[in-house]
């Protein structure tokens, strides 16, 4: 077998977990070094296989395909295209992040950080899964941390962290109950018994009829759309985020939630091109009323974490119109914007983290002048906030642009409404900045301490690929386009033929 | 030398990139130690300015770069139907805009080591005016609208970042944001504009444009008219304008260097540079250029209005640059980019030189700012004060100054092509700035002194720089004065060159109009023959509509909090009551649910048997109903 860096990848926190159960409890210094290697290697890894891909080959690299049931058709197949390697860096890039982040966790630290490593394991597998099945799994893996890390370590604001867990955990595990059933629909109608199988690749290349394939994507629609945020299905995630430790925070924001763009294009669009095509309308209207509605809440706003939380809803809305827009353009900016959109949330996350573990407090009325006492932090807040807005040089310009050319030929009123977000983003982002880091110095701040060595990471890392992927954004775009230009003109020429087929066979 | 010429014709990148690598290094290496910082941003602006100077002689070797631009590029990022390069793009109105920025850059940050002398946050200063330096530099020599946009959005962030330089106050926090987002307003429609191009005309390179737009124009008039329109939203935004202007006056929030730099020379006219660059696509939608000529000349004039009647000295000289902006606004609109880019030059050099002279009176007043409780400062100051009034001359329009020039080739072309209205307007707009200005100098610098302050002269530092524009204010002009042949407008314009013509009727009813200006505001702020105080009761009404800046201010105000705060507001509500109740009702049914259907799970086999039969009646009643068999389902699926 091939030397596969990202199934090492995959396997440096499990193998980091385990090693974590040995560790006596106490041991906090050792417990945190060691997490912090396990994802150091997993974060080199997801580099080098970023930096390795061949153009010129192309398709999925690194794989590794071992028959797990066969009466089933399921395999433990792994593998990576350009769509899977910006969301597998992504991951790495934020969890190595998180674990830094949560640095100064004092409270059951030791299991702590094994369910944030299991946590960061499972959405590295949905990325590199090349089997429903497998994916399906890890996704489910995905859930069991979150819902005892945001009751266990979360906070209590405008609602309990019960209540925050419990809805994050419901409303993920009702968008896997719908997924579940379409998955399974897929698998029976691909292939006849005997034959069946839960490879992506195989599915993809079976055909579906117009009407199993219209009302089979309305499921995984719902499914990966409400995990994406999508609205009216967003009510969790502000809560949800709110709730949970900062860790969670940056990590559900940054990529977890990416597991739904991911799959509705990989799965979704890739193998029900026809219903797909149906459903674009709706799902591009939608995508404004993320935009335009959660834009506006943000503006309402008064606890940090809820204005973030709203804007990461805001921010999907380009995600899921530029997946809607269904050409090359608008689906390279899209995944381009995952990946964007990522880096940002959990950067400004991580900062909002430190400045509730000084301050306890994350009411904005009651903040303010921070950039005197903490001025890492502040400029942590503004880069993330200024790459929010959509700032040119910073990671998500690129990408936004992108979406408004590619969502523009497919739905120019639509299109045009989406862009005008970029206006009520500066109005929140620019109000909170000026608010909590501006304005005179506040004494009671005055013996807090910015932060320092270790607590450096997640803004050295995430500020620095916030700026360099603004600055070289071929080096994110290649990638991207290496992995979409191919599911597109599948998904073109099978929509083509199809309806010159008369919308397929009833 | 024609070797280092051509080196900074082909490597113009070095331009911006070198006041780019001082802000890297400020920031990452020279945060601790001032001197070091200026020096490095300095030395390599001022490199920066003879590379400018190299591209100028490139220009000036070799003529048929006017009419057509050297052009080089790198693939910034691409994908099938939409590629964006990076390069340099260089012509006479390129290399004019670097010689200006470059030249202004680094005088002010030469000023600024006097003038920010001991301030805490003086490495931050350099860092944010180089970032600022190498984003205006690459925007003047972007190669399409997206290289364009890219600069454009960040000399906005160094803009915030440097009104709100003094961040602990809340009027410079508060002015900083405004500035951002009432240009974002603008650039909302700009970036709508572009999209729109990109769609329709497949390509963002301003070369390649020029080529379709004249095709496209007979194709699609009305589409192109709106593009124009949305494109010149931006600049509405960027460069102060009617009614977006309202975020300038606030900039001078800023430190004053910023203000020259910034909110005077470069920044705010990078939005005449768009429509420049853009003069092709203007120039082939009739409407649209026309809606330019009339915004421009109104906002020259309603400007003007509004300063005639304000306080602070810097606001003044704010009022001053949006008044001015809308001169080469129009200029632009009535189709001569000529002219609008050579006001864009001389106005460069006098209104720096107007607020760095305005930075060094406030300075030494620790920074009172009213010019009613300033007073015969001239007695103290008496260079400052002389670059102060060569400013205003300039700026009033008396020859041989510089402002005399450019400001009568406008108001000739605005004649010329047609638009009388314009030009009676402009011209009344000519008197008032005369006045204007000099009711600022007379009041702050002549006159009784105030026994409160105890103003002293700036040092040398701060002295040289603005000589050294006081010169260009006096004879910067004179390179397109109508007896220089093959002046400023051989180099620097769009089409056929025309020879500027005197209009001994235009200089002199401009010449006329200013003096009487300069008469009037002598009469009551220098003889005190008639009171102010008087004059303004008089007005009444119209007094305090100018002194209240029309209330532009509060009208967008109450805007933002009734729509974007009220609509904010409603939808939260929606959300917490309506979409969350929803699911939380959800959530209750579920659990109301539970509570009920636990008796069914009571432990009789009988009972379950019962359940399950006739669950299997119903399923296959339903399924003979909808007329669905497993069979059919897999072989539709196989067959599709």
């Amino acid at each position: 077998m091939n030397f596969s860096p990202i199934a090492i990848a995959l396997l440096a926190p499990i193998v980091g977990a385990m090693l974590l159960i040995f560790i006596p409890k106490d041991e906090r210094r050792l417990i945190r070094w060691i997490a912090a290697f396990s994802m150091g290697i997993a974060l080199l890894l997801s580099l080098a296989a970023y930096f390795m891909y061949d153009f010129v080959k192309g398709g999925f690299q690194y794989t590794i395909s071992i028959p797990w049931v066969k009466e089933l058709g399921i395999t433990l197949a792994l593998g990576a295209d350009g769509l899977s390697l910006p969301m597998l860096l992504l991951t790495n890039l934020i969890g190595f992040s998180a674990i830094f982040a949560s640095w100064n966790i004092d409270k059951r630290t030791k299991e702590f950080f094994i369910l944030l490593l299991l946590l960061i394991a499972g959405v590295m597998g949905t990325f590199v899964s090349l089997d429903l099945f497998v994916f399906f799994l890890f996704y489910e893996v995905v859930v069991i941390p979150i819902y005892i890390m945001v009751i266990i370590w979360g906070s209590s604001k405008r609602v309990t962290k019960e209540y925050a867990g419990m809805k994050l955990t419901i409303y993920l595990l009702i968008g896997s109950a719908f997924l579940l059933v379409g998955l399974v629909a897929l698998y029976l109608n691909a292939y006849p018994a005997g034959q069946r199988t839960f490879l992506m690749s195989a599915l993809a290349q079976a055909s579906f009829s117009e009407s199993f394939q219209i009302y089979c994507f309305a499921l995984l629609a719902f499914g990966f759309g409400s995990l994406l945020s999508m609205f009216p299905f967003h009510s969790w995630s502000p809560d949800g985020y709110a709730g949970a430790p900062t860790a969670v925070s940056m990590i559900h924001a940054g990529v977890l939630k990416k597991i739904g763009g991911y799959g509705l294009l990989r799965i979704g669009v890739l193998t029900l091109p026809l219903g797909a095509k149906f459903w674009a309308p709706v799902i591009a209207l939608l995508a404004v009323g993320n935009v335009a509605y959660a834009g506006f809440i943000a503006l309402a706003q008064k606890d940090l974490k809820y204005v973030v939380g709203y804007s990461s809803v805001s921010h999907m809305g380009y995600v899921l119109i530029g997946l809607a827009a269904m050409n090359v353009i608008g689906v390279n900016g899209a995944v381009a914007n995952m990946f964007a959109h990522g880096v940002m949330s959990a950067l400004f996350f991580a900062m909002i983290g430190w400045v509730y573990e000084r301050t306890h407090t994350r009411w904005i009325p009651d903040l303010g002048g921070l950039g005197h006492q903490m001025p890492r932090v502040a400029t942590g807040m503004l880069l993330a906030g200024m790459a929010g807005l959509g700032l040119p040089g910073l990671v998500s310009f690129v990408p936004e642009f992108t979406i408004f050319i590619g969502s523009f030929a497919a739905y120019p009123v639509l299109a045009v409404l989406a862009i005008a977000g970029v206006v009520i983003t500066a109005l929140y982002t620019l109000r909170v900045l000026a608010n909590v880091l501006f304005g005179p110095r506040r004494a009671e701040f005055d013996d807090l301490q910015d932060i320092k060595g270790p607590e450096m990471v997640p803004l050295v890392v995430l500020g620095a690929v916030l700026i360099l992927a603004g600055m070289f954004p071929w080096y994110l775009m290649d990638m991207v386009n290496a992995g979409v230009q191919p599911i597109v003109d599948t998904v073109l020429a099978k929509v083509s033929q199809m309806t010159a087929l008369g919308g397929g066979v009833k | 030398m024609t070797d280092f010429v051509n080196f900074a014709l082909y490597h113009a990148w070095l331009i911006p990139a070198l006041p780019f690598l001082a802000f890297v290094l400020i920031v990452f290496g020279l945060r601790r130690h001032e001197k070091a910082a200026a020096a490095t941003a300095i030395s390599l602006t001022g490199i920066s300015f003879l590379l400018a100077l190299g591209v100028a002689g490139a220009v000036f070797s070799r003529p048929e770069l006017v009419e057509k631009p050297l052009v080089y590029s790198a693939r910034w990022f691409s994908m099938a139907g939409l590629s964006v390069e990076m390069g340099c793009l260089i012509d006479g109105t390129s290399a004019m805009m670097l010689f200006v920025v470059t030249l202004i850059s680094t005088l002010v940050m030469i000023y600024s080591t006097g003038y920010m002398h001991g301030d805490e946050g003086f490495t931050r200063f350099f860092a944010y005016l180089s970032l600022f330096a190498a984003s205006m530099l690459g925007l003047v020599i972007a190669t399409n609208f997206l290289q364009l946009f890219v600069f454009w959005e960040l000399v906005g962030l160094c803009s915030y970042l440097l009104i709100g330089y003094y961040y602990y106050k809340v009027s410079a926090r508060e002015a900083a944001k405004k500035a951002f987002m009432t240009t974002r307003v603008g650039d909302f429609g700009l970036l709508v504009g572009i999209v729109l191009i990109q769609t329709f005309l497949g390509t963002m390179d301003f070369v390649e444009l020029s080529g379709k737009l004249p095709a496209f124009a007979k194709e699609a008039p009305v589409l192109l008219t709106t593009i124009g329109f949305l494109v010149f939203i931006g600049p509405i935004g960027k460069s102060g304008q009617f009614p977006l202007h309202v975020w300038l006056p606030d900039a001078m929030e800023g430190p004053s260097p910023v203000s020259a730099l910034i909110h005077a020379a470069t920044m705010v006219v990078a939005g005449v540079y768009l429509v420049a660059r853009a003069f092709t696509m203007f120039s082939v939608a009739p409407e649209a250029q026309h809606f330019v000529a009339y915004l421009g000349g109104f906002t020259a004039f309603f400007a003007a209005s509004i300063a005639l009647t304000q306080r602070e000295m810097k606001r003044i000289l704010a009022y001053s640059t949006i008044s001015q902006l809308g001169y080469m606004i129009m200029a632009l609109g009535v189709g001569s980019l000529t002219a609008s880019m050579f006001h864009l030059m001389t106005h460069a050099y006098f209104k720096a030189l107007m607020f760095l002279a305005a930075g060094s009176a406030l300075h030494a007043l620790h920074g009172k700012a009213d010019i009613f409780e300033m007073g015969g400062l001239y007695r103290k100051m008496p260079w400052t004060a002389a670059f102060m009034v060569i400013g205003a001359i300039a700026i009033a329009g008396i020859p041989p100054f510089a402002g005399f020039w450019s400001k009568d080739e406008i108001l000739v072309m605005t004649k010329l092509h047609g638009f009388t209205g314009l030009y009676y307007l402009a011209s009344v707009t000519a008197f008032m700035t005369a006045f204007y200005m000099f009711r600022m100098v007379f009041t702050a610098f002549f006159g009784k002194e105030n026994p409160e302050n105890h103003p002293h002269e700036s040092p040398v530092s701060m002295l040289v720089p603005m000589g050294v524009l006081a010169v260009l204010s006096v004879v910067g002009g004179l390179v397109g004065a109508p007896f220089v042949a093959k002046g400023f407008g051989y180099w620097v314009r769009y089409g056929a060159y025309h020879h500027p013509e005197f209009h001994a009727d235009v200089a002199g009813i401009s010449v006329l109009l200013a003096l009487l200006g300069i008469a009037l505001a002598w009469t009551i702020y220098g003889a005190k023959k008639v009171a102010a105080k008087d004059l303004a009761a008089k007005a009444g009404f119209l007094y305090t509509l100018s002194y209240n800046k029309y209330y532009i201010d509060e009208l967008f105000q109450w805007i933002n909090r009734v729509f974007a705060d009220g609509t904010g507001k409603i939808l939260y509500w929606v959300d917490l009551y309506i979409v969350d109740g929803i699911v939380n009702g959800l959530a209750r049914l579920t659990a109301f649910a539970g509570e009920r259907f636990r008796y069914v799970q009571n432990g009789q086999v009988q009972h379950y048997a019962l359940v399950f039969f006739a669950s299997v009646v119903f399923i296959i009643l339903l399924s003979g109903l909808l007329g669905v068999t497993t069979a059919g389902v897999q072989s539709g699926g196989v067959a599709g």
